[in-house]
């Protein structure tokens, strides 16, 4: 006899996934799982496939070959699962509207909308700014919305593409905190970043890719301390990987 | 999102509200008819002087689309009119031959005239005979406008060129022009390019638009021009309202819808002659 | 009016700053068949529009050429049309609408609708190129879809409903055709104002073409300040 488990997304099984666009291939066979507990980090230079391996995990685009798995099961809607995209969209309304549509969207009830938003726009030290148009914010105030909006469905897992790019540092403080404090809960995050500074700060995990492959995958400490390869050895040190 | 559904049903129920409202007057038996006309009796301004007098009398809303002659008879057969008030006896009588009418009722004549520009290139001024005015105008290539569109005025004009030994249809030259349009259109171009045109009294009286155009020809006989009434038969259209139909026919040929007619002038000149009474007409 | 279009004397103006009963009559009549058309083609184009913009289906770039093409729809083959289908001789005769406002409102509705259809298909196929993966990442459904695009291009579709009001209140040929020129119940400003021309009365045709410019630029302005507005708001 066996316990049934809820359902849960996690763990994440990649199994020899490829993804390629007619004859580029961007994503060569990669296999991974990702289980609960502290961030999972994707570092590696541009262009090596993190956006597109965030975009697989979170069932936006299938595998050419190979499969995903969430929970052992295949094709599950996103439904406990969210994404910061690099440049978040925002809907052409108030940034407490763009909650709303969230939180509309994830099914919560109606009558829990007022106080989850005003939690939510609180979490992202947005309650100042609730009225103002959300396309007026500035670069680190769209993100920490977006954020926000993420969070409104209470996902299992949030992944964020670079979402400290091109931010200045009290800007990218801000998302730091957020991300600490949703890891803090017990919510898996997942995030790319090329900012060693920033994998150094918030990774449990390391998945170090290159040219569309896993090159390694190991604790944040062992990996910063102990690189296995000569790739993230140089990648670590600075050096420029083409 | 939910609330954008809610305005998207309201906009619907909306438009829904909307069409209702507007078809309602349609579908509520009201008390009106529709009177398919000619181009000469609405231009000429006589419905708007008779149609209120009627209406105080009876109650009755009278709905008048004017078209030509033809295409009002058309109105008729297809049952869009529960009345029809042309100026076309043949095309009257073969609409009655048809079954399409009751019966047709006379009820007033006007008469054609002849415009043309005060320069005359014609050289028809002052004569009173039709037949040869339009033979100088055929001899001279004057620029003549046609209405062309198969309505009472344009079936008389035929006849006028056939009574002067004119094949119209192999004769005609450049200087004949078919607008294909009503009398305004037709008298507009005329005034525009100073051509001769034939014209209904009542339309030209209340012409604003003259330019150099004048009378050249008046008072021929054959430039009469009788108007009958018939309502549109309810064994073809059982929808037509007989009875306010009826109603309006036996009003216009009543001394009261008689003498309206009469009464009705523009600048002094009455427009239309009553002669319900006369025989043959 | 009847009476008052007969003397020479009368000004389009002297009608509209004496508020002429039966000019307000027919600014209201244009203007409720011009906007109930509107509306009409606003509730058939924007899900039409935004369905051809957000579905692959074979053909469908020949259907988009064909709606684009529709918008060109001339409207007295379109008046006609309409006409045989409502005459008491044709199919939905039965319905007795020929020579009544909702005629008209029909007629113009099958006018407008390809504009709307065209211009929202265009601007909510762009819109989603950019909130695609971001709906998707939501989780969002087709319907949904559909009504966020609809609502967050709302200012873009508001200039396809003003394009579509200005067609259907420069509109003749159709109106004419299948509301007869009714005095007093199917006249609207064209209608009335090629009445006049065919009575000679140049300038109270101008004079009634001037008055309908004017409303068609309030109602645009109107508009406008909506759109303002609403900017303002929602960015």
């Amino acid at each position: 006899m066996t316990m049934r488990a809820p359902d849960s997304d996690l763990p994440i099984v990649l199994e020899d996934v490829r993804y390629g666009v007619r004859d580029l291939i961007i994503i060569d066979g990669m296999s991974l799982m990702l289980t609960p507990g502290a961030p999972t980090v994707l570092i590696g230079p541009n262009g090596s496939g993190k956006t597109t391996l965030l975009r697989l995990m979170m069932g936006l685009i299938e595998p050419t070959s190979g499969r995903v798995t969430w929970g052992g099961r295949t094709h599950v809607p996103p439904a406990r699962r969210a994404i910061v995209f690099q440049r978040p969209v925002m809907l052409r309304r108030s940034v407490a509207a763009n909650i709303h549509y969230a939180l509309a969207a994830a099914g919560i009830g109606r009558h829990q909308h007022a106080e989850r938003a005003r939690d939510l726009l609180e979490q992202a030290g947005l309650s100042a700014l609730a009225e103002r148009p959300a396309r007026r914010l500035s670069g680190g105030e769209q993100q920490r919305l977006a954020l926000a909006r993420g969070l409104a469905r209470d996902p299992q897992v949030l992944f964020l593409d670079e979402p400290t790019a091109s931010l200045d540092p009290a800007a990218t403080k801000a998302i730091e905190d957020v991300v600490r404090a949703v890891s803090a809960r017990g919510i898996k995050v997942v995030m790319s970043t090329h900012d060693l500074g920033e994998a150094r700060r918030l990774a449990g995990d390391i998945v170090f890719i290159h040219r569309g492959r896993v090159i390694e995958s190991a604790p944040a400490a062992e990996f910063f301390a102990h690189p296995k390869t000569d790739d993230a050895r140089r990648f670590v040190a600075g050096e420029l990987l083409v | 999102m939910i609330k954008r559904e809610t305005n998207r049903r309201h906009l619907i129920a909306l438009a829904g509200a909307a069409l209702v409202a507007l078809s309602a007057p349609a579908f509520a038996q009201d008390k009106s008819i529709v009177v398919s006309s000619t181009t000469s009796t609405q231009d000429s301004g006589l419905f708007g002087h008779i149609l209120p007098l009627f209406k105080a009398k009876t109650g009755i809303d009278v709905k008048v689309v004017s078209q030509g002659t033809g295409q009002a008879l058309d109105t008729g057969r297809r049952g869009d009119a529960d009345v029809v008030f042309v100026h076309a006896k043949s095309a009257e009588l073969k609409f009655l031959s048809e079954g399409f009418g009751v019966k047709r009722y006379p009820v007033m004549y006007n008469d054609f005239v002849l415009i043309g520009p005060k320069g005359d290139p014609a050289g028809i001024g002052g004569t009173k005979d039709i037949v040869a005015a339009l033979k100088a105008i055929k001899d001279k290539g004057a620029p003549f406008i046609s209405r062309g569109d198969r309505s009472g005025t344009h079936v008389a004009e035929l006849d006028l060129w056939k009574a002067a030994g004119i094949d119209i249809a192999k004769d005609k030259g450049p200087w004949y022009k078919e607008i294909g349009q009503g009398m305004g259109a037709a008298l507009n171009t005329a005034s525009a390019s100073n051509a001769y045109v034939l014209s209904d009294r009542g339309t030209w009286l209340s012409f604003k638009n003259r330019a150099d155009l004048v009378i050249s020809v008046e008072g021929d006989n054959r430039l009469f021009n009788q108007y009958g009434v018939m309502l549109v038969n309810p064994e073809k259209h059982p929808h037509v309202k007989k009875e306010y139909g009826q109603a309006f026919i036996d009003w216009l040929i009543s001394p009261e819808g008689q003498k309206a007619i009469a009464e009705y002038k523009i600048g002094g000149q009455q427009l239309f002659f009553p002669n319900a009474s006369a025989p043959g007409a | 009016m009847q009476e008052k279009l007969m003397h020479a004397d009368t000004s389009a103006l002297d009608l509209v700053l004496s508020a002429d009963p039966a000019l307000m009559e027919i600014v209201r009549l244009s203007l409720l068949v011009s906007l109930g058309a509107v509306v009409a083609a606003a509730v058939i184009g924007f899900p039409l529009g935004a369905v051809i913009a957000l579905t692959r289906y074979p053909g469908r770039e020949a259907s988009i050429v064909v709606l684009n093409a529709l918008m060109g729809l001339p409207p007295v083959v379109v008046g006609l049309a309409v006409y045989l289908l409502l005459s008491r001789s044709g199919p939905l005769g039965t319905w007795g609408l020929l020579f009544t406002p909702a005629a008209m409102v029909i007629a113009q509705t099958i006018l407008v609708t390809p504009i709307i259809a065209a211009l929202a298909r265009q601007t909510i196929e762009d819109l989603w190129t950019e909130y695609r993966e971001e709906l998707a990442a939501m989780n969002v459904g087709p319907i949904g879809r559909v009504a966020t695009l609809l609502w967050d291009a709302r200012f873009s579709l508001l200039t396809a409903l003003l394009a579509g009001f200005g067609r259907a209140a420069a509109e003749v040929g159709a109106v004419i055709i299948v509301g007869g020129n009714i005095d007093g119940f199917t006249r609207t400003m064209t209608t009335a104002i090629a009445l006049e021309t065919s009575k000679g009365d140049l300038p109270l045709a101008i004079g009634l073409g001037m008055v309908l410019i004017a409303i068609v630029i309030i109602v645009n302005a109107l508009a406008w300040g909506v759109r303002r507005a609403g900017e303002r708001l929602a960015g």
